[in-house]
């Protein structure tokens, strides 16, 4: 009886700030706009219909396009840093593993504005490239699809490293001095067997920049200029400067929706991995 | 019964916590002096505080919301003053609690979408251009297609403003049409207008296009008269013009809604504002003309040298169009603007 009372507090929470207001999202996203904002409750499926138009669609596909090669890369470069910490001395894999979290001690959008002071045309790594000749004219790197997935690898990469650490870190060395033993090489037993194992973490991680980087609206439109929209940053202007809150609710519910779907089939794959 | 106590008690203390002054002003951040609301109450004994909104639209949506509730005096720009007074929240201005209306240049008091100042009352005004580095243009800019369809050399070095009225007005104002517009097949080609444009802007940019224009990233933005002199202090090479097809007024107003609880605090606010004094402060550390007429004459002298469009006349401000509500077309704008964004 206790512990039941123990999860009381936790659930209120849950059902204040998260269930409620979903509720009320969903509610708001078969209504109409008021002229000056506000919600007329007319029922219909409006928002939706328009939700997928084209031109928001295609919002969709891009967002989708860029959580997808921001969360590979992630992983392209978490895996083998990843798997170099727990070849490290156990004594400073700690510290490794402190060196990957200490940007967190600073705030995201300072980390954001750096990247725009490193990337403009007249920023460090343009001065860089003309000054050792490479190029003669600045490259346009800042408020481009590269800049956005710089930014959120940048910023995600060190959860990878984690997820992929600790699936890593926990895999039993036998199976792998079996696979030597048995005549593998390096590669046979990478691709055959350590990958094969740290999947859940590899899968998590992954998962993880797709779903932060899918809804992110800071980095769209700091390290993109606004030029191009995420279905984040679609969502924000309806809310804060639209005023169009059942259309907004409505794009809320199809990312949830997505997001939701990936979660799951995310816990399908690592349920069948346990079978 | 205690549960329930537990469960209302940060809500009692959100209540508590604004219930005891006189008066809740909402503004832009540092759109008026820091200590503003310490003057005001060593100067009229009413306590008041202040809080900041980012957006029209922000504090559009909070007041819609909230049906006016919380707020006693709010500044907005024009169209917000005339939709809030559309949805009857506002209240009509006393002018006899306003001793200061007569620092007003009258040319500010007959504006047409409130003649006589019914609802709202001017703090500042000015209109929108181009902002440029003189020194970086082989051509100066004279034109709103200088800024939508940009000579070669140019391309990725034009930043535009994306709050829906702006970015739609310098599509209208090059083809011709009004700043009001909303014959939808109109604002279709204002869309296509500015969608073609996107393709040789740096980014959008509301707020640090000034920066920009400094470090020479950006050569031409799209930009309000005073936020334009913020560039020109720090390089006098960046010049401001209003492009020869015309451009729109603008006006910030100071509102006071219907349900204000204490009107004589809001009107001693409103006039306070109007100070000379006050007026003044804002023209030097914001670089904005007011209708302040007292104020101009008192700073205006030595700043026309640095920044020319300090100098626009009120007459000349008020010959041009304003930003008017256009009431249901408010969703065709923001829906045209969503579209030319989601491109």
């Amino acid at each position: 009886m206790f512990k039941n009372k123990l999860v009381l507090p936790g659930l209120t929470w849950i059902s204040l700030f998260l269930l409620i207001p979903c509720i009320i999202i969903f509610t708001y996203s078969f209504f109409e706009r008021g002229v000056y904002g506000g919600i007329e409750y007319n029922f219909n499926l409006e928002n939706y219909v328009r939700s997928f138009k084209w031109t928001y669609f295609k919002i969709l596909l891009t967002s989708g396009q860029i959580a997808f090669l921001a969360a590979s890369i992630s992983v392209l470069i978490a895996f083998p840093a990843a798997y170099c910490i727990t070849k490290a001395n156990p004594k400073y894999q700690i510290l490794l593993l402190f060196f990957m979290m200490l940007p967190f001690w600073s705030n995201y959008l300072i980390r954001t504005y750096s990247w725009m002071v490193l990337l403009n045309n007249q920023g460090l790594i343009n001065n860089l490239l003309i000054y050792i000749g490479l190029i003669d004219e600045p490259i346009r790197l800042l408020y481009t699809k590269f800049s956005v997935i710089v930014g959120l690898v940048y910023n995600y990469l060190p959860f990878v490293v984690l997820s992929i650490y600790a699936s890593l870190s926990t895999m039993n060395k036998e199976i792998i001095e079996a696979s030597e033993d048995l005549g593998g090489n390096f590669f046979d037993t990478l691709i055959r067997v350590i990958i094969p194992l740290s999947l859940p973490g590899i899968l998590a991680g992954f998962i993880f920049v797709f779903v932060l980087s899918v809804g992110n609206f800071i980095t769209p439109d700091l390290l993109g200029g606004g030029k191009f929209l995420m279905i984040g940053n679609l969502i924000y202007d309806q809310f804060l400067s639209a005023r169009d809150w059942p259309f907004g609710s409505s794009l809320s519910l199809i990312l949830v929706t997505i997001m939701l779907s990936l979660l799951f089939i995310q816990s399908l794959i690592l349920a069948r991995k346990k079978l | 019964m205690r549960k329930l106590v537990y469960l209302i008690m940060p809500f009692l203390f959100f209540a508590w916590g604004t219930a005891k002054s006189d008066l809740v002003v909402s503004n832009w951040d540092g759109y008026s002096p820091p200590d503003i609301m310490d003057t005001f109450a060593a100067s009229t004994g009413f306590e008041g505080e202040m809080s900041f909104h980012a957006t029209n639209e922000e504090i559009m949506g909070k007041v819609v919301a909230s049906k006016g509730a919380g707020y006693d005096v709010l500044f907005v720009s024009s169209p917000f003053a005339e939709a809030l007074n559309e949805l009857g929240l506002l209240a009509t201005i006393n002018h006899s609690k306003i001793p200061n209306m007569k620092n007003l240049d009258s040319w500010s008091m007959n504006l047409d979408f409130d003649l006589g100042n019914q609802f709202q009352v001017p703090y500042a005004w000015g209109t929108t251009g181009i902002c440029y580095r003189s020194d970086l243009v082989s051509e100066e800019p004279t034109s709103w297609n200088h800024l939508l369809n940009p000579p070669l050399d140019l391309h990725g070095k034009v930043t535009m403003l994306s709050t829906d009225r702006w970015l739609l007005s310098a599509g209208m104002l090059s083809l011709g049409f009004s700043v009001n517009e909303t014959d939808p097949a109109k604002l279709d080609m204002v869309k296509d207008v500015l969608i073609s444009a996107k393709q040789n802007l740096l980014s959008y940019d509301d707020t640090t296009f000034y920066s920009k224009l400094v470090s020479g990233e950006a050569v031409m933005a799209h930009a309000w008269d005073g936020w334009c002199n913020y560039a020109t202090w720090e390089n006098p090479d960046v010049k401001f013009v209003v492009p020869s097809e015309g451009s729109d007024l603008w006006v910030d107003t100071m509102v006071i809604l219907k349900g204000s609880k204490n009107m004589d605090a809001a009107h001693a606010f409103i006039n306070y504002i109007l100070d000379e004094n006050i007026g003044a402060w804002t023209i030097e550390n914001i670089l904005y003309k007011t209708p302040n007429k007292a104020a101009m004459e008192k700073t205006i002298p030595g700043l026309v040298d640095a920044f020319p469009n300090m100098g626009y006349s009120a007459q000349y401000l008020s010959s041009m169009e304003t930003l008017k509500d256009v009431g249901d077309a408010t969703k065709l704008y923001a829906t045209t603007v969503a579209d030319i964004l989601a491109d």
